[in-house]
């Protein structure tokens, strides 16, 4: 069994985003950038799925700028055995509409039995292409997921939600999305980076995909959020007593 | 325009996080919503009661007692044929069917919206709330899911809609619901508590979070939170996490204790209308957004507080 698992590279999450002056975006000239947080989660799932012998192969795929293979490196340098590339110009963002297109076709040129995907990127803060891709390939989803077991032919989720867990149990090939609490992600060795140098890293366009890129959403403008004045310090618990009965909470 | 609002329920009762998609709904059009569970035609009554609800469509059946996905975005994705809009909470279950349904649809979905600037133009967080994006669409129908800390929570009384029945689409056998493990709690529930107090790393383990944090929560009637590096770490369940891949609450106090302040949890909490910060390290981020805050060690800090309110 195959497994897919999408890629973004983003804005690194130490970073603090500032607003361009211009009010076009985000200014992300010269900042560090990485993979998605919740994309190495599910990286790191697919390669102990592999390492329990419940998958035979691990496939990277990122949709970006030239410089999205570096993230695609990454993918690799932690254990993935191949990557591939849909390449689109610098600057331009493809919606997770569009994405979950490209997904599906890859999955309908490779067959995986899982696409494990993150269930959300740091950037667009959107949480929709694991399950547009789903709804696309009339597949099962398995969203925010905490634990993931492949049992036969199917494979059991058990899912963050709102008031606690839930446990799904859907029909391969699925989708799953990846919670922070599914997997702590491993760190490239410096053996394995220099070995991902040589893995098979293929490239494709959206055009290979017969999708159409162009954005359904007009981004308008971009502002900063409006910003919060710090307060008062308080001296000691009698002063902090004091503000709290202003306030009409003690 | 004609809106299909999905209502969030377990089968019994409406779920708060409906209503304030409702006001969303509001602002677009005619509302109109969708009941889908299993024995939920009581649900549906409830909902007809909300202020400004026209018809209610009631969906009963088997196959959408769990929410399931693959189950309710093919029903909603039919109803739509007579609708322009669909929108759902961004709670789990609305990020878990829009995005589906938005699919089916062939449509762009716009995740999160906190303000309605006309009919296809929305504003909406970005980058962990550090930017807010405006955004027109193009697609001839919209999908939506909204902010609940965004709007008011329309009323859930006053209203006089209409339950009608709506055929089943049938159950897509490709998955099924195993179990759930939810939280019991007397406490408010998050994002409609009025005081939250969350505590971060610094609470040690489960047993010194709740020794310090609960009694407190306790003596202001609050709901109880937590950093993602308190859940990481087992001091509470994954449902206490608030910031940016978390719950996103806006009550009127929110006390952040032993919490550093990164964007994540910021993310999060920063719309509360007065935050009241607690952490030893004065150069903490969490003062830079706190009204009140008080410098100290928390183990002494906490017990005091809870013994002089
Ligand atoms: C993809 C991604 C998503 C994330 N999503 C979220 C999210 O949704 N929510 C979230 O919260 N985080 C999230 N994070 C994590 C976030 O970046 C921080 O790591 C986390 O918020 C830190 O938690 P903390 O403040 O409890 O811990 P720390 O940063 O370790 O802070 C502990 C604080 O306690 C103080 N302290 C220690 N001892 C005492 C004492 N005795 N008395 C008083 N103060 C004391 C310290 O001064 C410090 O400020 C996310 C991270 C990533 C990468
Ligand atoms: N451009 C992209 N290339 C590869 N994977 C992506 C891309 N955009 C989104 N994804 C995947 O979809 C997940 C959810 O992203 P989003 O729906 O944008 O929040 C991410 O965590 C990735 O796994």
């Amino acid at each position: 069994m195959k497994i897919l698992v999408p890629v973004k590279r983003v804005i690194d999450y130490n970073v603090k985003p500032r607003v361009k002056a211009d009010g076009s975006g985000v200014d992300l000239a010269n900042v560090k950038m990485s993979m998605n947080p919740f994309d190495e989660i599910a990286v790191e799932e697919a390669l102990r799925l592999k390492e329990k012998g419940a998958a035979t192969e691990v496939i990277v795929v990122s949709i970006g700028p030239a410089k999205a293979t570096e993230t695609l490196r990454t993918g690799l340098a932690m254990g993935a055995d191949r990557a591939i590339h849909v390449a689109v110009d610098d600057g331009v963002e493809v919606e997770p509409l569009a994405v979950a297109k490209i997904l599906k076709g890859i999955a309908d040129a490779e067959s995986p039995g899982l696409v494990i995907l993150g269930k959300q990127a740091i950037d667009d803060d959107s949480n929709q292409t694991g399950q547009m891709l789903a709804a696309l390939m009339g597949r099962p989803q398995g969203t925010f997921a905490n634990t993931v077991a492949v049992e036969g032919d199917h494979v059991v989720v058990k899912r963050e939600i709102d008031g606690g867990l839930e446990t799904v149990k859907l029909a391969m090939p699925a989708i799953v999305t990846t919670d922070l609490r599914l997997n702590e992600p491993r760190y490239a060795s410096l053996p394995n980076i220099m070995k991902a140098k040589s893995k098979p890293l293929d490239s494709k366009t959206p055009a290979d995909f017969g999708v159409d890129i162009a954005p359904r959403l007009k981004t308008l403008k971009v502002a900063e959020p409006p910003v919060r004045q710090a307060g008062v310090k308080v001296a000691d618990v009698d002063e902090l007593v004091a503000k709290m009965k202003a306030l009409g909470i003690a | 325009m004609k809106t299909l609002v999905l209502v969030e329920h377990d089968n019994a009762s409406v779920k708060d996080a409906t209503l304030a998609v409702v006001t969303a709904a509001g602002k677009l059009g005619e509302v109109h919503l969708l009941v889908a569970g299993k024995g939920c035609a009581g649900v549906a009554d409830a909902a007809a009661k909300i202020a400004g609800v026209g018809k209610v469509h009631l969906a009963d059946d088997a196959a959408y007692e769990h929410q399931l996905p693959e189950n309710v975005a093919p029903l909603v994705a039919e109803l739509m044929g007579h609708h322009d809009a669909f929108l759902a909470p961004a709670t789990t279950t609305g990020k878990n069917i829009a995005p589906r349904v938005a699919a089916l649809l062939d449509v762009m979905q716009i995740s999160e919206i906190i303000g309605i600037e006309g009919d296809k133009t929305f504003t909406r967080p970005i980058y962990a709330g550090n930017a807010i994006a405006t955004v027109e669409s193009s697609d001839p129908k919209l999908v939506i899911t909204v902010r609940g800390t965004a709007f008011d929570k329309a009323s859930s009384e006053g209203g006089s809609g209409t339950v009608e029945a709506v055929a089943a689409t049938g159950d897509s056998g490709l998955s099924s619901f195993v179990g759930s493990e939810l939280a019991k709690s007397e406490r408010p529930e998050l994002t409609s508590a009025k005081v939250i107090v969350s505590g971060g790393r610094a609470l040690k383990d489960a047993d010194t979070f709740k020794e310090v944090i609960l009694p407190l929560a306790d003596k202001l009637n609050a709901g109880v939170g937590a950093s993602r590096a308190a859940v990481d770490a087992g001091y509470v369940p994954n449902d206490y996490q608030v910031g940016q891949t978390g719950k996103i609450v806006a009550p009127e106090v929110y006390i952040a204790v032993g919490i550093s302040g990164a964007i994540q949890h910021l993310a999060g909490m920063k719309d509360s209308k007065t935050i009241i910060a607690i952490n030893k390290d004065e150069d903490a981020p969490i003062f830079q957004v706190a009204d009140i805050g008080l410098v100290g060690d928390l183990f002494k800090i906490v017990p005091e507080l809870t013994g002089k309110l």
